[in-house]
């Protein structure tokens, strides 16, 4: 049964092979991409060797502080990255309210996940809490992501549209209510179209792993079922707080669309 | 109905005193860029003013609801706005907007009379040309029934025969209602027919 092969520095440094076949096929190809592949591979290695050392010195040392710390580190790059992600200009209103639906979304979903679905004990147990919460919170990202450029891309360009719902007495919320639907359901599409493939067109990152380091398919499937699940609820706790505030930011006390670039 | 004293917006409007008269026709006249969409504007409070104040009855409108002030001041912009479905999901939308309570095909139809719009409820409004989706956007606006109607260059897109014979029943549909109007127009003939004041603006300000 425990028949887990641990891979060797050779063995590892065999896999590396695939790099070097890309940098030769980019190479031979002339497309100017080599920096960009070996600073990603370093990147690559580099970041997870960390984590696995700070990861194995935090499992052996357990306590709720060090699994607070990680989460918010977590929580903290996953905003920056969506502010990168999306590729406009955001006001400081709206990158706080992302800030807001990101951490209130993914910290209700995860300790809804963590202390109702399985039950942890002691709560913080790394082992379970960091890595159920990196699904959850990447998740979230890219799902958010897509609902903030829908909508700041939708309000700009239905401005139109929009002062003329307010001209008609319309409340912002009525003005915005099309491209605020449409921005929540960007956000929650791909996380239903990653269900649908599920176990058919990919085995799912950490269901690979868990079998790889000897686990139960049974029990994969399982864990895999259920953090599938809470990824589903944290996406749309995250994007639906988010839609619900950010189309406000538009919107100043006397219901006036407010844009940034109105310096023409 | 409407007094403005000393209103400053940018430096696109400066108007001293302004009195716009209950239930009259106020036609609003002046070269593109002068500045008549931003004063519409500032009587819904789309805008707000930079400096000055802006009566309502009486009431500073700084101190009004913008949107309890727009179902009583309601605007048509220059741009006529047609959302996807009928013509009756677009006629019923102002209503929707303003939450007012829905009305059957009956008076619909009636509307539709008055903006001359001799099309099916069930027609998609869409395919309509410009100046029959203007025709349409009006009849919303009638539908919702305020007691001030901006009216942005309402007959722009269409042509003067038509134009002529929309401004009519328009004119005539508010007068029997006891409506103001508030009207922007690029043409001086229809200002001069049924105005009961001729505001012109040149460069943000007013000359008569
Ligand atoms: N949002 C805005 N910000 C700054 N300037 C504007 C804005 N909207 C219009 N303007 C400028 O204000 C002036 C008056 O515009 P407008 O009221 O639309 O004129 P009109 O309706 O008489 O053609 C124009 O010079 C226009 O370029
Ligand atoms: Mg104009």
């Amino acid at each position: 049964m425990n028949s887990i092969i641990n891979l060797g520095l050779w063995q590892i440094a065999a896999a590396y092979i695939f790099v070097i076949i890309l940098l030769f096929i980019v190479k031979i190809k002339g497309i100017p991409r080599e920096k960009e592949i070996l600073i990603s591979s370093i990147r690559m290695t580099l970041q997870l060797i960390l984590t696995g050392y700070i990861l194995l010195y935090i499992f052996d040392n357990s306590h709720p502080l060090y699994t607070i710390l990680i989460i918010v580190i977590m929580e903290v790059f996953a905003i920056y990255n969506v502010f990168k992600r999306v590729k406009l200009d955001l006001s400081m209103n709206i990158k706080k309210i992302i800030a807001l639906s990101m951490a209130s979304g993914t910290i209700l979903s995860v300790l809804y996940f963590i202390l109702v679905v399985i039950n942890l004990s002691p709560w913080y147990e790394p082992r379970y809490f960091i890595p159920l919460t990196g699904m959850l919170i990447g998740n979230s990202m890219t799902g958010i992501s897509l609902g903030v450029s829908r909508l700041v891309d939708g309000i700009h360009k239905e401005k139109h549209l929009i002062e003329s719902a307010l001209m008609l007495g319309a409340t912002p919320k009525m003005a915005t209510k099309e491209i605020v639907d449409k921005a929540f359901d960007s956000a929650i599409l791909p996380t239903i179209n990653s269900m649908v493939g599920m176990g058919i067109v990919f085995l799912p990152g950490m269901m690979t792993g868990q079998i790889l380091s000897g686990a139960s398919p049974i029990t994969a499937i399982e864990y895999q079922i259920a953090i599938m699940l809470g990824i589903l609820g944290s996406v749309s706790l995250t994007s639906a707080i988010f839609v619900q505030l950010g189309y406000k930011t538009f919107f100043n006390e006397d219901s006036q669309l407010i844009l940034e670039e109105e310096s023409n | 109905m409407f007094f403005l004293k000393d209103v400053k917006y940018k430096s696109i409007l400066d108007i001293k005193n302004l009195h716009i008269m209950k239930n009259k026709i106020t036609c609003i006249v002046g070269e593109s860029g002068s500045g008549k969409t931003t004063l519409l504007k500032l009587l819904n409070k789309m805008l707000s003013p930079d400096e000055g104040k802006i009566f309502y009855n009486g009431r500073s409108i700084r101190d009004m609801n913008s949107i309890e002030l727009r179902r009583k001041v309601v605007m048509l912009s220059q741009v006529p706005l047609i959302f996807s479905g009928s013509i009756r999901d677009n006629l019923l939308m102002g209503l929707k907007f303003s939450e007012k309570p829905l009305v059957s095909d009956t008076i619909l139809y009636n509307i539709l009379e008055i903006v001359n719009l001799h099309k099916d409820l069930e027609e998609t409004a869409d395919k309509l040309s410009g100046g029959e989706k203007q025709r349409l956007s009006l009849g919303r606006i009638l539908l919702i029934d305020p007691d001030v109607y901006l009216l942005d260059e309402p007959s722009s897109s269409l042509d003067e025969d038509t134009e002529e014979v929309i401004i009519e029943k328009l004119v005539s549909h508010t007068k029997s209602a006891n409506k103001t109007l508030v009207m922007v127009t690029h043409s001086k003939r229809i200002a001069k027919t049924f105005a009961d004041n001729i505001i012109e603006i040149k460069q943000g300000k007013i000359v008569i």
